[in-house]
């Protein structure tokens, strides 16, 4: 997943004098604080941090309050999504005008309709809405799948991302990861076409050859040719 | 019974389009057929649904209704082979069936047409004001209006309402703020209790949906909800008490948990945001009573549910403080005023007896509180956070609660002075659960007297906290009064090494904190003494503490300093016990402070601070009374020998070989009207009404008659108490 980052960061933490005999406590809930919110210095969402305090000598800060300059060395996993980021998610809600990702458990996502492409389409399967690919009868999306999607937009504010669902290497990640090459472009997308899959439905023959029981990518391309130029 | 749905077409002029659902083998209205139906002028049509829990699958069938001929009549203009559908959420969904209605028979609209109807009065004003056409502006301005009417409409008009909003549900993302801005104001301001079940599930599915928008609805949306959890401001007592109220307020209050609940897990970080909204909603002491009650009780319900865990201890936080902003504007002045001859804390009656213990105990009514307002809705809050403790209990959290109750009785309560009943939410939390959170809050309160880095106010108020604690809860065994005693009194023997020998002055100002834990040592002693000495192995504990050589400190002297009338009470009761091993050598004084206690209390009087005396509110008594001992149910070490010398216990036979007449007898001489105002905790009580009040046959009530949670006198107190001694003093004469 793109978006996640190591940083190193030399930070100098204002320790209150009557923390001074927990400076190590101080410095942790200083840090803390910074937790889930965007910073821009650091350039994004810092979701964790380990620190290291090389000295045990501190400025004190001349004034009216004589604060301690803790000098300290973080390493900070920051969340910062660009747009056209790949980043994945787990849908939680699924409707007929969007689709709502939560991403590594914090941030939420919204996909709406026309960043949805075209191959998607909702139905209703067993009671619950869906999308479901009309080019790949197994890709389907719905609540509790994990999916991948592209980044449109990202609220600094409240750590909303606002997510897109056009780009080919886009959508469930288990049928990705099975489906898809590196670059995520689909190995056969292009043989597939919503006719065939209606006829092959009917004639009940679609059941292994593009599944997840294909040994090897190649043997599905044949299956897939085969299967067109018979017809 | 039907088994049907009949849609019905109204006129072509207003397009009202009618379902009339019978559910399959239940109905759910007997009187009118199924529920209802909708529209907008523009072929809106609208479906009238089922409530969630009814079966979800029905058999319909189609027919005609004309509506200027009577609403009565349904003519089924096409019976259509009964089919089964299905619709997964509120209202009838038609779509991905083989039987969408709008196809079976032109003319008629599907729920598809109906809120793409919606989507098309949207987008048409999605445009600068100017350049919006005016039929455009009059489909919106009458959406604007379905969405809230702003007053009580009818079934049709809420159906109508319900459509709408599902409608808008769906359209979510193409609402704006500054197209859209009357229409999103009316969303928001909806108050939830004014439409039955399917408007207020329509109208929170919308509000959930919203709050999904990036960066946009998120904070409003929060706020309706928080806003639902306070009653409508039509209501007024005493329909708010009504059973139907009552009703419709655990209903509202269930959706809008589960709104909440589903926001949460749409947006996970809305917790963040929902904690800086219910510090800003909360509402202002000034308020109704039952808004108070109403939206606290919300707000803590919200703590127990799935996103209370998320609101770490912000709600309790705020409900503590509005407690104490309650707490501090309840005037002790106006007390006195209203029953002067009363005082402010008659308690602890001396008629109170053991067979009786409930029925002398004044509250509120009594003590002229019932005409405060504050104390009212104080007590009415207290109610609730301690319901809220219960459940709490109940349901096996309280310990999680406790520990936030604790952060924050450190950050609020114990840093105020005066307040007076606030405190007893601790005490509660303590009563449900003695083994952990009785003594969590002893160790506590014990930590933050010892510890250096307080400072010395809020040691001070801490040991007053834990001496009124220890004395007044019964809940607490003997066995952790004895092992607190032995901190404390190891704490103040190290003190008194400390002490430099060269010093030979009093300072009470200067050694306050110390001052402060012996007479803390003292005052528990006076309440269980008799306890601790009941039981062999505490009492040689505490016979083994340097007691003694802290109270007789050739400098220090703690029982000059202290509270004569806490040092009267303890010695009589400590040599009845034989606690000192050499008689104590001290000039009693049986006033109720000195110049030294008066110093060392300092301008807070930190020493006449007992904040767990006897609880004056009336309706949240009953939490507070099971667990709380009084001063006349104690039993003290000298009154064994007046109202137990049958009892053969191991403590009574080691004292009797004292003897009777070495010990004083209280005097129950009921005519004897000094006495009985000394066992009135009245406060303060001047020496001189007992003029022989110098020795230990004085019947002293010491503790009981200390004014707690007592802010600095002010001249106005003296005026008062001058006129009650003058009054007194005639009696006596």
């Amino acid at each position: 997943m793109e978006g996640l980052k190591v940083a190193e960061a030399d930070l100098v933490v204002y320790v209150h004098p009557s923390k001074s005999n927990q400076v190590r406590r101080a410095v942790l809930r200083q840090l803390s604080s910074l937790l889930f919110t965007h910073d821009e210095i650091f350039d994004g969402v810092v979701l964790a941090y380990e620190v290291n305090i090389p000295s045990k000598r501190a400025k004190v800060i001349s004034g009216l309050i004589p604060y301690i300059g803790v000098k300290i060395k973080a390493n900070l996993l920051l969340f910062s999504p660009k747009p056209s980021m790949l980043i994945g998610g787990k849908v939680v809600k699924l409707g007929k005008e969007s689709i709502h990702v939560v991403v590594l458990g914090f941030s939420s996502a919204a996909i709406m309709l026309e960043d949805i492409r075209e191959e998607f389409k909702y139905k209703i399967k067993h009671g619950e809405g869906v999308f479901a690919s009309s080019s790949h009868k197994r890709h389907v999306i719905k609540a509790g799948s994990m999916i991948r999607f592209q980044v449109k937009s990202f609220d600094e504010e409240i750590l909303h991302i606002s997510g897109s669902l056009l780009p080919s290497n886009t959508g469930c990640i288990q049928w990705l990861s099975k489906h898809g090459t590196e670059d995520g472009s689909y190995a056969d997308s292009s043989l597939k076409t919503s006719d065939i899959q209606r006829e092959m439905q009917e004639e009940g023959t679609l059941n292994t050859t593009t599944g997840d029981k294909s040994p090897n990518k190649t043997q599905k391309h044949k299956s897939k040719k085969r299967t067109r130029g018979d017809r | 019974m039907y088994n049907q749905l009949i849609l019905l077409r109204v006129s072509k002029s207003s397009h009202r389009v009618i379902y009339l659902i019978r559910l399959k083998g239940v109905c759910t209205q007997s009187s009118a057929p199924g529920t209802l139906i909708t529209l907008l002028p523009s072929r809106l049509l609208v479906v009238a649904a089922a409530s969630s829990s009814a079966p979800r699958r029905v058999r319909f069938a189609c027919g005609i209704h004309d509506h200027r001929r009577g609403a009565e009549r349904y003519a089924p203009a096409r019976s259509l082979p009964e089919q089964e559908l299905r619709y997964p959420t509120m209202g009838v969904e038609l779509q991905g069936y083989d039987f969408p209605v709008g196809v079976v028979e032109d003319g008629y609209l599907s729920d598809s047409e109906a809120f793409a109807s919606v989507i098309n009065v949207i987008n048409g004003v999605r445009m600068a004001p100017s350049l919006v056409p005016q039929s455009n502006k009059e489909q919106y301005d009458y959406l604007v209006t379905v969405v809230n009417p702003g007053k009580r409409i009818g079934q049709d008009d809420e159906a109508l309402m319900a459509t709408a909003l599902k409608a808008l549900s769906r359209a979510v993302f193409r609402l704006d703020a500054v197209y859209h801005g009357s229409l999103l104001n009316n969303i928001f301001m909806s108050s939830i209790w004014d439409y039955g079940l399917d408007a207020r599930n329509a109208l929170l599915e919308l509000i959930t949906t919203l709050a999904t928008v990036p960066d946009k609805f998120l904070d409003n949306c929060l706020y309706t909800l928080l806003h639902n959890l306070r009653p409508p401001s039509r209501l007024k007592a005493p329909f708010n008490q009504s059973k139907r109220w009552l009703m419709r307020k655990e209903e509202v209050r269930r959706e809008v948990y589960l709104a909440l609940n589903c926001i949460n897990t749409l947006v996970p970080l809305a917790p963040a945001r929902l904690k800086i909204l219910i510090e800003k909603c909360m509402p202002r002491f000034t308020e109704d009573k039952y808004v108070l009650m109403t939206y606290v009780e919300g707000i803590l319900g919200l703590e127990r549910n799935e996103i209370g865990k998320f609101l770490g201890s912000t709600v309790l936080a705020r409900v503590v403080d509005l407690l104490i902003d309650l707490d501090v504007n309840i005037p002790w002045e106006d007390i006195l005023q209203e029953e002067p001859n009363k005082g402010i804390f008659a308690i602890e009656l001396g008629e109170c007896n053991e067979d009786d213990e409930y029925t002398t105990i004044p509250n509120m009514d009594t003590l002229g509180l019932v005409k405060n307002t504050f104390a009212d809705k104080l007590d009415g809050l207290m109610v609730v956070a301690c319901e809220h403790l219960k459940s709490c209990s109940e349901s096996g959290h309280l310990l999680e609660v406790f520990e936030r109750l604790s952060e924050i009785f450190q950050r609020a309560m114990l840093k105020l002075h005066k307040s007076k009943f606030t405190q007893f939410l601790m005490f509660y939390a303590c009563s449900l659960d003695p083994d952990t959170c009785g003594l969590k809050f002893a160790i506590m309160l014990t930590d933050i007297f010892i510890s250096k880095d307080e400072d010395p106010d809020s040691r001070m108020k801490a040991i007053a906290y834990l001496a009124s604690y220890l004395a007044r809860a019964k809940f607490i065994p003997s066995s952790l009064v004895a092992s607190i005693l032995k901190r404390l009194v190891d704490w103040c023997f190290e003190y008194c090494q400390l002490q430099d020998s060269w010093v030979n002055k009093i300072s009470p100002q200067a050694d306050r904190v110390f001052y402060s834990g012996c007479q803390a040592v003292m005052y528990i002693l006076c309440f269980r003494l008799r306890s601790i000495c009941d039981v062999p192995q505490l009492k040689q504990l505490l016979f083994h503490l340097p007691v003694d050589s802290i109270l007789h400190h050739p400098v220090l002297d703690p029982l000059k300093v202290c509270l004569p009338l806490i040092v009267q009470e303890f010695l009589r009761q400590a040599q009845t016990a034989r606690l000192f091993k050499k008689p104590m050598a001290h000039s009693y004084d049986n006033s109720l402070e000195s110049e030294f206690s008066k110093a060392f209390g300092g301008i807070q009087r930190l020493d006449m601070f007992f904040p767990f005396d006897p609880y004056l509110l009336k309706e949240s008594d009953r939490f507070m009374r099971p667990n709380f001992e009084f001063w006349d149910m104690v039993k003290t070490t000298y009154s064994d020998y007046d109202s137990s010398e049958g009892e053969d216990s191991e403590g009574e036979d080691e004292l009797k070989d004292l003897g009777p007449s070495n010990f004083p007898k209280d005097n129950d001489d009921e005519d004897d009207l000094d006495l009985k105002i000394d066992k009135m905790s009245i406060t303060p009580n001047p020496s001189f009404l007992h003029q022989i009040a110098t020795n230990f046959d004085q019947s002293s009530q010491m503790p009981a008659r200390i004014r707690p949670s007592q802010s600095p006198p002010s001249p106005r107190h003296g005026f008062l108490y001058t006129k009650k001694e003058e009054r007194l003093d005639d009696q006596k004469i």
